[in-house]
């Protein structure tokens, strides 16, 4: 019988950077890879993703119809339309919900596995969160906008800048939401249990991300003070104004640019509470 | 390879004391424990539940902060070098997994490739002795949440070796495991521990894995070690004795008495007899036995070791 081979890896010091990216993208690949399991979770979730589009975007035409000048905060119909139907798509890219992974295996201790490997555990999750978000963008994006398309006129963006600019939008809006919902996780190292941050975060996320309404409704200096003082609006607010076009072509781009502090600041705020977590961790369990 | 000085952890329990006071309480887990474990060797880890084995794990592979005290493993301090420790260190925790439900084998196990940057000639040749030593082939391809206990824990095994770790650790690695599969991992690890290249650090609740595996004893109760050493010298320390049963031609006589042996039964109409043996060869007991009353069949019996390691944990370690 051969024996096994137990000696010490050498490890290749050179271009330390090329191999981290590469353990990154194979990183996003798993991630991708762990979503596409689920393919009748991915088809139950448009439906309803559709379904729920129809009421909002009924609610929210009615809004325009009330209005009796065709405009209701600075959208017209038609970009109103766009913005709940591109919103229905964007939800689970986002991952606004449902991600309680990581309060879980601290829950049960599963976290001590993370912490033993050589990667630190906040790019791992992002890396994987991407990869969830790059599977969500391939398989949930497109039906409901295809839906809102076949039964909505909707709008039609006519600068050039603003499909990239959207694109940009959602990566970073992808990286705030990681950032919180690792914080709001991350919870549970100190309380064993982060149901009620989650919940918390749930709510809040949907009422101040502008899921449930138009953030825009609200009067200015609310709207400039949530978006400026939190990163609720830079969740899917901000990606849908871009795509909707609702502002003109200095204010769509700095919307982008406030996004990008939000990553920042987000994935700042979620290391350090992953290194303070680690002073004082009790892993759960024999 | 694996240094520990006077090793302390506390715990801060909250305690119910009265309607809305919580009383705060200091547990130790672990109490001082010192401990030198050299390259190749095999050392198990036991205790009673709540000894401090655990902990003690998670201390050494930089999981948990220790309250004070010194540990070194692999040279590096495990806490604040723990993603270099990482790297050559391996961990098996029989309790958990550190492969990911959704996905198959095959794909964890490219995944830990990149993630400890393992050249791919390495992993290959690592990969296939794994398979080929722990039968792996027939599943891996299946999701790991559809795989049975035996079966996840052969994958553990491997995933907690692809990276060539120096130090091996495993906590109760064979906990919940058939007889078929327990051994098939008690003859991989012993395999792994006969190239004396991995250091194994192995806790257990099961003595069998012990005494197929391990030279060395480190026993542990209350937080603190109680025995450091061979499983014969915890016999010797203990007293543990080995025993003679024997089958007789004719009925024990009354009163009768062999050198160097203790009659601790008499069955069948004073047929069977067993003795504890006090002296180390059984020569002289048995010719004695044979001359005085004849001997149609007889055995000796080893030492039980869990007879000896029960005295230990009840006796509280004295």
């Amino acid at each position: 019988m051969d024996r096994i081979d137990a000696r010490v890896l050498t490890i290749s010091r050179l271009r330390p950077f090329r191999s981290s990216a590469t353990t990154f993208g194979v990183l996003i690949g798993s991630g991708f890879r762990r979503y596409s399991t689920y393919r009748q979770a991915t088809i139950a979730g448009s439906f309803t993703n559709i379904v729920f589009g129809f009421l909002r975007c009924y609610v929210l035409l009615a809004v325009v119809a009330g209005t009796g000048t065709q405009r209701a905060a600075g959208y017209d119909a038609e970009q109103l339309a766009t913005y709940v139907w591109v919103g229905q798509g964007l939800l689970a890219v986002i991952g606004l919900w449902g991600w309680t992974e990581l309060a879980e295996r601290i829950r049960t201790g599963d976290i001590a596995a993370d912490l033993l490997r050589p990667v630190a555990p906040v790019p791992a999750y992002l890396a994987a969160d991407l990869g969830r978000a790059l599977h969500a963008m391939l398989t949930r994006f497109g039906p409901p906008l295809l839906a809102g398309a076949v039964f909505f006129p909707l709008h039609v963006p006519s600068r050039w800048q603003t499909v990239p600019l959207f694109l940009l939008s959602v990566v970073l809006a992808v990286v705030i939401c990681f950032g919180c919902r690792y914080v709001v996780n991350a919870t549970a190292y100190w309380l064993h249990d982060a149901r009620g941050p989650i919940m918390l975060w749930t709510l809040g996320a949907g009422v101040l991300g502008g899921l449930y309404f138009p953030l825009r409704l609200l009067p200015e200096w609310m709207t400039v003070t949530l978006w400026l003082g939190t990163p609720m609006p830079s969740l899917l607010q901000a990606p849908l104004d871009v795509i909707a076009e609702r502002d003109p072509p200095g204010l769509q781009a700095g919307l982008v640019g406030v996004q990008a502090c939000w990553a920042v600041l987000a994935l700042s705020l979620a290391a350090l509470v992953q290194r303070r977590a680690e002073r004082k961790l009790v892993v759960q369990g024999g | 390879m694996i240094e520990l000085q006077d090793l302390r952890k506390d715990f801060t329990v909250r305690v119910k004391a009265g309607r809305l006071r919580r009383e705060k309480r200091v547990v130790t887990a672990v109490d001082g424990v010192s401990l030198r474990i050299d390259r190749g060797e095999m050392v198990g880890y036991i205790g009673p539940n709540g000894a401090g084995k655990s902990t003690t794990l998670k201390m050494l592979t930089g999981v948990l902060m220790p309250s004070a005290g010194e540990v070194s493993v692999c040279g590096l301090a495990p806490v604040p070098q723990r993603t270099r420790l990482a790297l050559r260190i391996g961990v098996v925790f029989g309790q958990r997994s550190q492969l990911w439900w959704d996905l198959p084998l095959r794909e964890s196990f490219a995944l830990l490739r990149h993630i400890y940057r393992v050249p791919s000639a390495d992993h290959e040749a690592r990969l296939r002795r794994c398979r080929a030593l722990l039968d792996l082939d027939a599943f891996l391809d299946t999701p790991v949440r559809q795989l049975s206990l035996g079966q996840r824990m052969r994958g553990e095994l491997t995933a907690a070796l692809l990276h060539g770790p120096e130090v091996l650790f495993l906590d109760e690695p064979t906990i919940g495991l058939d007889v078929v599969s327990k051994q098939a991992v008690r003859a991989f690890l012993a395999e792994l521990g006969a190239t004396g290249d991995v250091t194994l650090v192995l806790t257990t609740h099961d003595l069998a894995d012990i005494e197929r595996l391990c030279e060395r004893l480190v026993v542990i109760d209350h937080g603190r070690v109680v025995h450091d050493g061979t499983i014969e010298a915890l016999h010797e320390r203990y007293g543990s004795r080995r025993t003679l049963v024997a089958d007789l031609e004719r009925p024990l006589p009354e009163n009768f008495t062999l050198p160097g042996a203790v009659l601790t039964s008499v069955e069948a109409g004073r047929h069977r007899v067993t003795f504890a043996l006090e002296s180390a060869g059984a020569g002289a007991a048995v010719a004695g036995l044979v001359s005085a009353v004849g001997v149609r069949d007889l055995s000796l019996l080893e030492p039980d070791i869990e007879d000896v390691v029960a005295r230990l944990y009840a006796g509280g370690g004295a």
